[in-house]
């Protein structure tokens, strides 16, 4: 769409412009090209006319062409070019125009008259037609910028919502009342039991809410979440949770993105142990070779069960996250063998080690 | 509450974790006119209990291994009082609020428990009365989370329970107010209609080619005429099913693409 012809208000500024470059045109036929005052003004004002409107076709050349100093050459040539045809053609329209005022006795005589201005025509409308690629080039950066400003603003909400999003699936609901519900189990039976649980959660919440924040955490703080959620859901489970970890010592520094193995083994307990009557294990591998640090959640599942209800929401989640840290850097594979579900990840490893 | 019952009722409360079973253990030792006649820790054992004993209550929670609380309440029936229990599940519960269904949430009270017990005898009198439980695979249905279709179908055979993965059907039947459904070359009874089994099932891997048949367009190996005006299409197993005037269109549509 044209930035002036599709809008009515930028026309009419546009038109309003041409009044003064109208009142020079006829001045300079009268004074340069010698045609007397009426005659400048009738030839000159419907030819500014005509102009105005051509000139507006020099935004498409300049659309095409965009202004970069290495190659303004072939940009500029183009331009020269559509100038000097596009005055030839307003050239020609003015000698038609004053072929045709001659008619009139009042003009007799123009048309001679005209023909002798024909160049200075013809160099007015070479000059005006780059007047108008000059403001068609002010008015693309105006809004390139005002689109870059856009994009901007755009980025910025999008980014908060995901922050918002990340937040919110940090905790789920579902943990939250069930391990509030075995509180409330356990203040009958075991009182004692019950507080360890407050503290618990509350250990875990606090851990959480402090991770967002953070870009990157060392992997041991993160196993340390994990561990500090696995005792609250122990005690929701019982016996039928067990957990193993086999974390080398030498990849406990690593950084890692925060709340990213978390959800991994939220899904383990949701998708495996709590869909298995009679229990299920979960194990947490973490090693390193040269290049990378691989680590590697898995745990016993019903291959039978139900698709979750949150299906792979907390997966698709990790995938994203990875994505956003490392772009093609890191992996994520998903592998089932019997009834051993497995979620395999790819680290790029990191130089500089997070404080221990 | 019918007379010769008195006010008692006997109740089995299904969870599959000890430390949620406690607590309506504890909760209900307040009202004597409830007895837990059976404790249940996955929806096996629930529909197992249900059908040896019989009870008029029923604490269930929605989420559990095997069957979740929807497949049980599908193969007991609603000849019964039902109080589902859930910790959080957004669609579960705005199904619960459309049908006026009966719920406790993880974590709650005596109090809220009290208001639940009010509740019974009126349940059981409207249960005897036609039912004021909803179908129960449209319950189901509506605590789904959108566009997400079923993915097996419960069958109760006697006192046994068969778990039909859809992938596995193929092909449903009418048969009065039950449909057969044919998988693995046996046809499994289920009570239930056949217009309620289609809204279940996802529109792109099953079709209503005829009044009385759904088929797994998976298995379709071809359509042939069959008289003037009607077709019949033949599935991997060889089975030949009717295909009326609408279904062919249908038909048509789905694999022309």
């Amino acid at each position: 769409m044209h930035p002036i012809l599709g809008n009515l208000r930028r026309l009419g500024l546009y038109l309003l412009g041409w009044v003064p470059l109208v009142a020079l045109i006829v001045y300079l036929l009268k004074v340069v090209g010698g045609l007397g005052w009426v005659e400048s003004a009738a030839l000159g004002a419907p030819l500014s006319f005509l102009y105005a409107l051509a000139c507006l076709s020099s935004w498409y050349t300049c659309r095409t062409t965009t202004l970069n100093r290495a190659v303004a050459l072939e940009p500029a040539l183009a331009h020269l070019t559509a100038a000097a045809v596009v005055s030839g053609l307003w050239v020609l329209a003015a000698r038609a125009l004053a072929a045709g005022l001659a008619q009139f006795p009042a003009f007799a005589g123009l048309n001679g008259r005209a023909a002798k201005a024909t160049g200075l025509i013809f160099g007015l409308g070479v000059l005006l037609y780059l007047l108008g690629v000059v403001m068609h080039y002010a008015l693309l950066a105006v809004e390139a910028s005002r689109e870059a400003q856009e994009r901007e603003a755009q980025a910025q909400v999008l980014a908060r919502e995901a922050e918002l999003r990340a937040l919110k699936a940090q905790v789920n609901p579902h943990f939250i009342f069930n391990s509030l519900h075995s509180i409330s189990a356990l203040t009958g039976s075991d009182p004692a039991k019950a507080r360890e649980m407050c503290i618990l959660l509350g250990d875990f919440l606090r851990r959480t809410l402090g991770l967002g924040e953070k870009s990157m955490i060392a992997l041991q703080e993160e196993i340390a979440l994990i561990d500090c959620f696995l005792r609250v859901e122990k005690v929701r489970f019982g016996t039928r949770l067990t957990f193993e970890e086999q974390v080398n010592a030498d990849v406990l520094g690593q950084p890692v993105p925060p709340l990213v193995l978390q959800p991994l083994v939220e899904n383990a307990v949701a998708h495996g142990v709590s869909n298995l009557p009679e229990g299920g294990w979960i194990r947490l591998r973490a090693a390193k070779d040269q290049q990378s640090l691989s680590i590697v959640v898995e745990n016993r599942f019903d291959p039978e069960a139900l698709p979750s209800r949150r299906n792979g929401m907390g997966l698709e989640n990790v995938r994203q996250r990875l994505e956003a840290c490392y772009g093609n850097g890191a992996g994520l594979v998903v592998t089932t063998e019997g009834d051993c579900f497995r979620v395999s990840l790819t680290l790029p490893l990191e130089k500089r080690e997070r404080g221990a | 509450m019918t007379s010769e019952r008195g006010n008692r009722y006997r109740a089995i409360v299904v969870d599959d974790e000890d430390l949620a079973r406690q607590v309506l253990r504890e909760l209900l030792q307040a009202h004597p006119e409830v007895e837990i006649v059976a404790e249940c820790a996955n929806g096996f054992e629930a529909v197992k209990a249900v059908a040896e004993l019989k009870p008029d209550l029923l604490f269930l929670d929605v989420q559990m291994p095997k069957l979740d609380g929807f497949e049980v309440l599908e193969l007991t029936g609603s000849d019964l009082a039902v109080i589902f229990v859930t910790a959080y599940d957004q669609y579960a519960l705005r199904a619960f609020e459309a049908h006026a269904v009966d719920y406790l949430l993880k974590p709650f009270g005596a109090e809220r428990l009290r208001v639940a017990l009010d509740r019974v005898p009126e349940r059981l009198g409207d249960n005897r009365l036609g039912g004021r439980l909803p179908p129960p695979m449209e319950l189901a249905a509506e605590a789904r989370p959108p566009a997400q279709y079923l993915e097996r179908i419960v069958v109760k055979d006697g006192t046994r329970v068969h778990l039909i993965p859809v992938r596995k059907l193929d092909y449903a039947e009418a048969q009065d107010d039950y449909v057969a459904l044919c998988a693995e070359g046996k046809k499994h009874l289920k009570q239930q209609t056949i217009s309620s089994l289609e809204k279940a099932l996802d529109p792109a891997r099953f079709l209503r080619v005829h009044r009385s048949y759904i088929v797994n367009l998976e298995r379709v190996v071809k359509i042939e005429p069959y008289g003037k005006e009607t077709h019949v299409v033949v599935l991997t197993s060889g089975a030949q099913l009717p295909v009326s005037r609408a279904g062919y269109a249908r038909l048509r549509e789905v694999l022309e693409g």
